[in-house]
């Protein structure tokens, strides 16, 4: 018996070494091309050639981050391999910023009241109109993407950060459903004391569902805060120009305006490392948050 | 009704309108200059004996295949270790940080990363003894490696799905198993499974709706080459109706690729039965 069970434990312990094993790799997988990006981010263009398998950054330099920053004159900027063509990062930065920032302002606040109000309201046809939001998330954004995109011409907002923003400032559907899934789940006792009281369903709106639902709502505005700044179709059709261009839009051209021969990947990889940046760092500060609202999306 | 008035401003101008206009559009011959202008069924005939149209679509079936063997195997894997060993939320965290990058961002560094002279992964490859692979340059590899791009970005996403649905199935379950003697194998196969099947279900669709569209990777890096090796359908409609100016041709394409997601989309959910649960 003591033999046998001895067994059973060794076999139980190369599972787990096997288990832990493909953990590992999977992790590794997912976190170290990061590390590349910021390893060739801190080289020199010249360098990444002869030394592209050594594991530090080849003759380390900032000057992949200078050069996204503008920092450096277009001579140096040619010699270092890079472009020599100005390009916009603090504007495309700040359109990042602001597109992300109001469309999640907005979205959030508008679909939480209409979340209130498919929740804890009641009047006719509320189902149905509810069911008709749900079944926006069936159609495909390339297919509306078109149309709107003549609606923003017409409108003459072409590379204007309203007609960014203004297909998602009023809600998204996914905002909706996931602050009516809270409101439903949400205790009435507070609510009807406050209705007791004679309060208007405004004024409980704000004093009592919006506090008590502080929780949920951070979690969305991060969940959208981060699709929104990763967003990329929708600006690439309607900022195209400088002056309206995002970061993912403006990485593209980054990429594009080097010229033949090498592409400049040091200062490819330190635009897109500080792209990446507003991102990691929610993740590092919120991450357990995120982590956690990842069941909600698909299963409830 | 003050509540719902700005979200259904939004939905009316936004989703619903431009649904019904793009319809409409598909119908028409447009070139964004002038007025749309009824054509009848005259684009879809066109696209039905356009070969760039079944490349693009046989293209996306491909790239829409490797990735849902690929995605789904692999986090289904990553959920059961994540359930059963890996139980730290460092972990999870580590797996879905590809997942919060932005397509453009994930293209970039893979771009990098599978370039055919300096990129390390080619090093790597070298020094293993095998021949170089031109990830992006060669016909054959060109999609399989868009969709080994996506996958790297959503596997810790979709495994951390099928892990809420793993979380879901009662732990007494296992232990009544166990007490009869069922091998890990035979458990996985009569409990876990069957019992996964909505999370399984609603996982398949959003990886095979999500895929038909893909866009971000393509544009950033091969834009549709080499030749037509990577010109998926959205890249196509793209191209059709802002290269090209066609607006008409390109809403009737993209009718086309919201119907193929909505009869995906039906026949998997009647197949896996996703809207029902088994643990009622």
């Amino acid at each position: 018996m003591t033999e046998f069970a001895s067994q059973r434990r060794r076999r139980f312990r190369w599972r787990l070494v096997l288990a832990w094993t493909a953990v590992g790799l999977a992790i590794a997988i997912s976190i170290l091309p990061f590390y590349w990006v910021l390893r060739t981010a801190l080289s020199t263009n010249g360098s990444l050639a002869a030394n592209s398998a050594n594991l530090l950054p080849a003759d380390f330099s900032l000057g992949a981050f200078k050069r996204v920053f503008g920092l450096q004159t277009t001579a140096e900027a040619i010699a270092a391999g890079g472009s020599g063509a100005s390009i916009n990062f603090w504007g495309y930065l700040l359109n990042s910023m602001l597109f992300a920032t109001l469309t999640t302002a907005g979205a959030v606040f508008f679909s939480s009241m209409a979340a209130y109000a498919f929740s804890r309201l009641r009047w006719k046809g509320r189902d149905k109109v509810f069911a008709l939001f749900l079944g926006t998330i069936l159609v495909p954004p390339i297919f509306t993407a078109l149309p709107n995109f003549l609606l923003v011409r017409n409108l003459g907002l072409l590379n204007t950060m309203a007609g960014l923003v203004l297909p998602y400032i009023f809600m998204t559907p996914f905002a909706i459903f996931f602050m009516r899934q809270f409101f439903l789940n949400m205790s009435r006792e507070v609510e009807e004391a406050a209705m007791l009281d004679g309060a208007r369903h405004w004024r409980i709106f704000f004093q009592v569902v919006l506090p008590n639902a502080a929780a949920p709502l951070a979690t969305l505005a991060l969940l959208t805060f981060m699709g929104q700044w990763n967003e990329y179709f929708w600006p690439l059709l309607v900022g195209s120009d400088d002056s309206s261009r995002v970061l993912t839009v403006g990485l593209s051209v980054f990429k594009s305006q080097s010229p033949q021969g090498a592409p400049d990947w040091s200062g490819l990889m330190a635009a897109t490392l500080v792209s990446a940046l507003p991102v990691l760092i929610l993740f590092a500060a919120f991450g357990k948050r995120i982590v956690n609202s990842i069941g909600f999306n698909g299963t409830k | 009704m003050v509540f719902i008035a700005p979200a259904l401003i939004g939905l009316v101008a936004f989703y619903i309108v431009p649904t019904f206009r793009g319809l409409y559009l598909s119908f028409t011959d447009y070139s964004i200059l002038g007025d749309p202008e009824w054509v009848g069924m005259k684009n879809y005939q066109a696209i039905a004996k356009d070969p760039m149209f079944w490349n693009s679509l046989w293209v996306t079936v491909e790239y829409v295949v490797i990735n849902i063997v690929l995605q789904t195997s692999i986090a289904l894997g990553l959920a059961l270790l994540m359930h059963n060993v890996a139980k730290s939320i460092l972990v999870r965290g580590a797996l879905l940080l590809p997942y919060l990058m932005a397509n453009v961002i994930a293209a970039l560094l893979w771009f990098w990363m599978l370039d055919y002279q300096i990129g390390i992964v080619n090093q790597v490859i070298e020094w293993l003894g095998l021949p170089r692979v031109a990830f992006f340059g060669s016909q054959i590899w060109a999609i399989p490696t868009q969709a080994l791009i996506n996958t790297w970005r959503n596997m810790g996403y979709t495994a951390l799905l099928i892990f809420a649905g793993l979380q879901a199935i009662p732990g007494s379950l296992y232990e009544a198993a166990s007490l009869d003697g069922s091998s890990p194998g035979q458990t996985f196969r009569k409990i876990t499974l069957p019992l996964l099947r909505p999370v399984l279900a609603l996982v398949l669709v959003m990886t095979v709706t999500g895929s038909f569209q893909v866009f971000d990777t393509v544009a950033v890096t091969t834009q549709g080459g080499p030749i037509n090796a990577t010109r998926v359908l959205q890249y196509l409609i793209f191209q059709r109706a802002f290269n090209e100016q066609d607006f008409g041709y390109g809403s009737a394409i993209a009718v086309i690729l919201f119907l193929i997601l909505m009869v995906v989309a039906v026949i998997q959910m009647k197949f896996l039965r996703g809207n029902e649960s088994d643990l009622d």
